[in-house]
């Protein structure tokens, strides 16, 4: 029999200085590290984000409305203050790390995609257009010089 | 907030006189409304000493505020209940965030496990436990250890405006 690579999952894990995004409630969409583990349902959180509009207040959380990220803030001392946790914080670039995810990116550009005025969707229309033939062209000049089967 | 409040009841037989100055009795007590405080309070006190609504007043209710709401804290809480059966003293242990949250937290496992209601349980005594080494229950124990941490495996995000059908299986690794 041939050997098995067996591999342990990586599981992303519920641990003192794991950055979750808040999936339901008043702060929908914001970022939050765990500060303490009050049991097997809910953390307390705080998000000292650098931005004003991105501050989550230290509170309790339960598990089921966050969604872990890859993110870890590394040696956060266990139930630090939100001073201390807002320098780590800043230290580790959690908010430019999270921009920089492909997950932000997307939510970032369907906002942005949701605010546009009628013009601003015309001309989305009309660039995704041109985007297109110039594709197409691509494909008929290759389709062209391929040999004929 | 939550259901319930923590109250400071303060009452006492009234001035006869025989005695002028009659002895005050304090209680903490945990209820929905000062409405039921009071009433805890006469039902308490009625037990103990040979006082009664009709000869006795309040003094003074103030709310009892949680000093740090936003620190984690194991409680231990001392419970006397009458089951079907017969009446049981119990401790029990809870990791909660305020006195009134480790109450609540408390008549919600004692009607879970034992249903037991309100008006079968009496709080004796409600301890924060600040030394983790005189934790007696694994329950708690189990969260207290160091480094602490754990996976969330295979969970199926919530769907807002769920249909009966989906054209894909979830993901669950996330």
């Amino acid at each position: 029999m041939a050997d098995i690579d067996i591999k342990i999952a990586q599981w992303k894990l519920v641990e003192i200085g794991r950055v979750v995004l808040i999936r339901r409630g008043p702060y929908t969409g914001k970022l939050a590290t765990i500060v303490e583990i009050v049991d097997h349902r809910r953390v307390l959180v705080d998000g000292p984000s650098t931005e004003e509009n991105k501050i989550v207040p230290r509170h309790v959380l339960p598990l089921a409305h966050a969604t872990l990220t890859h993110f870890v803030i590394p040696q956060l001392p266990r139930a630090a203050g939100t001073g201390p946790v807002k320098k780590l914080w800043q230290k580790s670039e959690i908010d430019s790390k999270w921009a920089q995810s492909s997950f932000a990116q997307k939510t970032e550009r369907a906002e942005r995609r949701k605010n546009l005025n009628d013009f601003e969707r015309f001309k989305v229309l009309r660039l995704r257009k041109q985007a297109r033939f110039e594709v197409q062209k691509a494909h008929a000049k290759l389709r062209a010089a391929a040999p004929k089967s | 907030m939550g259901r319930l409040t923590e109250y400071q009841v303060i009452g006492r037989h009234l001035p006869t006189e025989a005695n002028p100055t009659p002895k005050l009795y304090r209680m903490r007590i945990f209820a929905p409304n000062t409405v039921v405080a009071k009433s805890r309070f006469w039902y308490f006190l009625t037990q103990l000493r040979k006082v009664k609504k009709a000869n006795g007043e309040i003094v003074s209710l103030n709310v009892i505020p949680e000093k740090r709401h936003l620190k984690v804290k194991n409680f231990g809480i001392w419970i006397r209940y009458d089951s079907r059966s017969g009446t049981h003293n119990m401790y029990k242990e809870f990791r909660e965030m305020s006195r009134t949250e480790a109450v609540e937290a408390l008549y919600q496992d004692m009607a879970a496990r034992h249903r037991a209601r309100f008006g079968s349980i009496h709080i004796l005594k409600v301890v924060e436990v600040d030394n983790v080494d005189s934790i007696r229950r694994p329950y708690i124990k189990q969260l207290l250890q160091k480094d602490l941490k754990f996976p969330l495996p295979h969970r199926a995000a919530k769907t807002e405006g769920k249909k009966i059908f989906a054209y894909s299986r979830p993901a669950t690794f996330a």
